[in-house]
């Protein structure tokens, strides 16, 4: 009785694909689908709306009394969830919404830019670290799989000055719909990130062994591994600009 | 590639062969045995119901006590009250749905009879298909835990609509139907997946897809959409539960008040927005639960009257469409919303437009009956009978299609009635199909033609008088999610009596049902004993041993393909079929 499944390391002619790949390919076809609902629902949100909509009013949220208040939002901001929540209400509607917030609640640019450039980085590397396995050069894949780990660290870590300086504001996933999606999708796509880190960590440590044992079989794994990430990175380059760029 | 033995005998123990198998027949299996308990379980709640619906108030005869003990007040005095009621109306739907008839017609048949259809040693990713049985079962547990919690399992329907679904703060039953959702669409993404790799890339020698048994092909389509459906429940999932545990509002719209009071956490957010992705999922997955089944009664009916199917191509190529339609369809649901009578036009004119493949696919069904000498066996029996139930199930979908008529029928028990009849002697007929089809190929041996009988003529009597005066009351203007079936409505009042009628039918149905369950457990070990190619059919399936093994490896030798699926009753030949593998 055969008991291998086919068409694991070598390409099924017809279709010209692994089983890895075809299945990396329609696992992000679903992933599209995940990311395309929070979009979409971002769109129906945002459509009529601004970010500073609903915002008001709320407990936590400190509304600017004149220009100059910038420097004090801080301290505010700190008392506000306990002193403001009763007449917070009354006072947002005082200033009829239109004031603006003391501190934006839109995301940071130059965060959010300074992470594209990491994360772009870190496709380019994960391509060369590919290469450097069909070169044979399995040192050169080391380190530049390394780096694409330390590069998703790096984005991590960024990340996590950027939700501290919202958390620092008072600004929470319930504050505003729009600041709740920004949110919920930029850390849905950090679990992604994570995943990435997860798995990549796996194929440079243990995993790696394989390219002793089967090293055909250890590329297409790494080959697999780099689509996910093209596509982590891929989520952000439509994250970046609707979250951040067109947030105003 | 031929193997020695040794390579799948060691060390099996009962654990790694049973439990935690890789091996997609015992997964089938699994997949089958836990779907049934949960259609066991769906099925149950709605008994309940029924009672109540019949004899309002009253406590449930004999079991009374033991619902009392279980649920509590809910249950005071052994009877099913309002807030009981309403948790069995929307577990039972999400039952049904997503733990009941999709893992049966996907996870149990797909597992158990794509790779043999297709001639492969098992599926593409043996152990994510593992895990996604191991997932959907967390996921069931989940939502059965959820009926002992605090407050009791999720009220608000199994549409969850916000903002009923975020304000019940009667205890977490909504949030774990929420977790136990995550649960159960993960299962399906690996699902879906893995069944589109196994049937791409693992097709055997000289099966082109042109080749597949309409079954496969179901399978595919199928897998498509929950691949691409599912996701954006999982979003939606994930925001409401935002929405209940952080405090967010996606779905809760400004100003809503609750008994007067303004409500803490509102503003800005949308429910239409859930129903919107939660019916670019729910619409689709209508597909899901009615495609397997055109693919078991294709199956059956070919092998039953001994001709190929009529129109094999039209039949694939309309699948393909009615999957690609059925992603615009979905506000055909919505119809009630603020949407604007534009977007209903086009979601109108696209359900009209789906009924098209869904009808030619029927028809070739019908036609392919049409000079051939019918054996009646039992699954051919609910096969047969699977056509006009499906048929008055879709056809009476069609005024629910137009919007105008839809203002009247919205909401009511007509509703109920059409997609009862498309789901349960529709799919849960076809179901039965199945399970007798390829009960010889499982366990090597039949199951009882007399028991079966017994199952099959009582089971569609009973399903027709339930859902038929359904209709009935729904014209009438009775609304669905009523406690008291419309006692307290002057205009139900002419068609209340058939609430009685319809819970009789109901319990009867009931009792028809032990007749298949006997003869499930009876048949593994005192049925007729079969052989390897029982039905005399033509996919590969029926090449492999009676009872295949359960472990890696389905095949003596791997089998080539030389010809379509159906080729049965060929001029010429001495048999009336023709199997796949056999060479010219």
């Amino acid at each position: 009785m055969s008991v291998e499944i086919p068409y694991i390391t070598k390409p099924r002619p017809d279709t010209g694909l692994t089983n890895g790949k075809l299945g990396v390919w329609l696992f992000l076809a679903s992933e599209v689908m995940l990311f395309g609902a929070f979009f979409s629902s971002y769109a129906y949100l945002r459509a009529g709306n601004t970010w500073d909509d609903f915002a008001f009013g709320r407990p936590g949220i400190e509304i600017a009394a004149d220009a100059h208040a910038d420097e004090h939002a801080d301290e505010h901001a700190e008392h506000a969830t306990d002193d403001h929540h009763g007449d917070a209400h009354g006072e947002a509607t005082a200033h009829g919404g239109h004031e603006g917030l003391s501190t934006p609640l839109q995301p940071s640019i130059p965060m959010a830019t300074f992470n594209t450039i990491v994360l772009i980085a870190s496709s380019v590397t994960v391509v060369l670290a590919w290469a450097s396995l069909l070169l044979k050069n399995f040192g050169r894949f080391r380190l530049y799989w390394g780096i694409t780990i330390a590069f998703a660290f790096v984005f991590l870590v960024v990340k996590y000055f950027e939700y501290c300086g919202k958390f620092a504001h008072g600004f929470y996933p319930k504050t505003s719909p729009l600041l709740g999606l920004y949110f919920l999708m930029t850390f849905l796509h950090v679990i992604h990130v994570i995943g990435g880190i997860i798995v990549n960590g796996y194929l440079l440590g243990p995993g790696s062994k394989m390219w002793k044992t089967d090293p055909e079989r250890f590329t297409q794994r790494i080959e697999v591994a780099g689509l996910y990430w093209h596509f982590v990175d891929l989520v952000w380059i439509f994250l970046f600009p609707i979250l951040y760029l067109l947030s105003g | 590639m031929s193997h020695d033995d040794s390579h799948e005998h060691h060390e099996e123990n009962f654990v790694s062969k049973y439990i935690f198998s890789t091996d997609h027949k015992v997964i089938g299996i699994q997949y089958a045995l836990t779907a049934m308990l949960f259609l066991l379980v769906g099925f149950s709640l709605m008994l309940l119901m029924r009672w109540q619906l019949a004899y309002s108030g009253k406590p449930v005869p004999i079991i009374g006590g033991i619902l009392e003990k279980m649920f509590g007040a809910d249950a005071l005095g052994g009877a099913v009250t309002q807030q009981l009621y309403n948790s069995f109306g929307a577990m039972h739907g999400t039952i049904m749905v997503f733990l009941a008839i999709v893992p049966l017609a996907v996870g149990a048949f797909g597992n158990y009879v794509v790779p043999l259809q297709i001639g492969a040693v098992d599926m593409a990713f043996p152990r994510l298909n593992m895990m996604s049985y191991w997932v959907y079962f967390v996921g069931g547990v989940t939502m059965l835990g959820s009926f002992f919690v605090k407050g009791g399992a999720a009220k608000s329907g199994w549409t969850s609509y916000a903002p009923l679904s975020v304000v019940d703060a009667a205890g977490p039953g909504q949030t774990l139907w929420l977790v136990g959702m995550v649960f159960l669409i993960t299962s399906s993404l690996l699902g879906a997946v893995n069944f589109l790799v196994t049937i791409i890339q693992l097709r055997t020698k000289g099966l082109t897809f042109m080749r597949l048994p309409f079954f496969v092909w179901v399978q595919f389509v199928t897998a498509f959409l929950l691949l691409l459906a599912f996701p954006p429940l999982e979003a939606a999932g994930f925001m409401q539960l935002m929405d209940r545990v952080a405090g967010t509002s996606f779905f809760m719209p400004s100003g809503l008040l609750i008994s007067g009071q303004p409500h803490a956490a509102t503003g800005g957010g949308s429910p239409i927005l859930w129903q919107h992705l939660f019916w670019f999922l729910a619409h689709p997955e209508v597909y899901v639960l009615i495609l397997p089944a055109l693919g078991i009664v294709a199956e059956i009916i070919a092998n039953n009257t001994r001709k190929p199917l009529w129109g094999y191509r039209s039949m694939v190529f309309s699948l393909l469409f009615l999957g690609f339609m059925s992603f615009i369809v979905w506000a055909h649901h919505m119809f009630l919303t603020d949407m604007g009578t534009a977007i209903s036009s086009f979601f109108q004119a696209t359900t009209m437009i789906i009924s098209i493949p869904s009808v030619v696919i029927i028809t070739a069904l019908i036609i392919s009956l049409w000079g051939g000498s019918i054996r009646f066996n039992v699954p051919m029996l609910f096969a047969l009978s699977f056509l006009p139930m499906f048929g008055i199930g879709g056809l009476t979908g069609l005024p629910l299609a137009l919007s105008a008529a839809d203002v009247h029928l919205h909401d009511t028990l007509y509703v109920i009635g059409h997609f009862h009849y498309v789901v349960a002697p529709g799919t849960i007929f076809a179901m039965f199909a199945g399970i007798y089809y390829w009960f010889p190929k499982v366990t090597g041996r039949r199951m009882s033609e007399f028991m079966g009988h017994l199952h099959f003529w009582p089971s569609l009597v009973c399903m027709n008088m339930i859902f038929g005066p359904m209709m009935i009351q729904g014209i009438a203007g009775v609304s669905r999610r009523l406690w008291d079936g419309g006692l307290i409505y002057e205009h139900a009042a002419p068609v209340l009596k058939w609430n009685a009628i319809m819970s009789h039918a109901a319990f009867g149905l009931a009792l028809a049902q032990l007749p298949f369950i006997i003869n499930l457990f009876w048949s593994i070990k005192h049925g007729k004993k079969a052989a390897d190619n029982e039905w005399e059919a033509t996919t590969l399936e029926w090449s492999a041993a009676a009872s295949p093994p359960l472990a890696h490896g389905n095949f003596e030798t791997v089998p080539e393909v030389h010809r379509a699926a159906y080729e049965y009753s060929v001029p010429g030949h001495e048999r009336d079929y023709l199997p796949q593998n056999e060479p010219e």
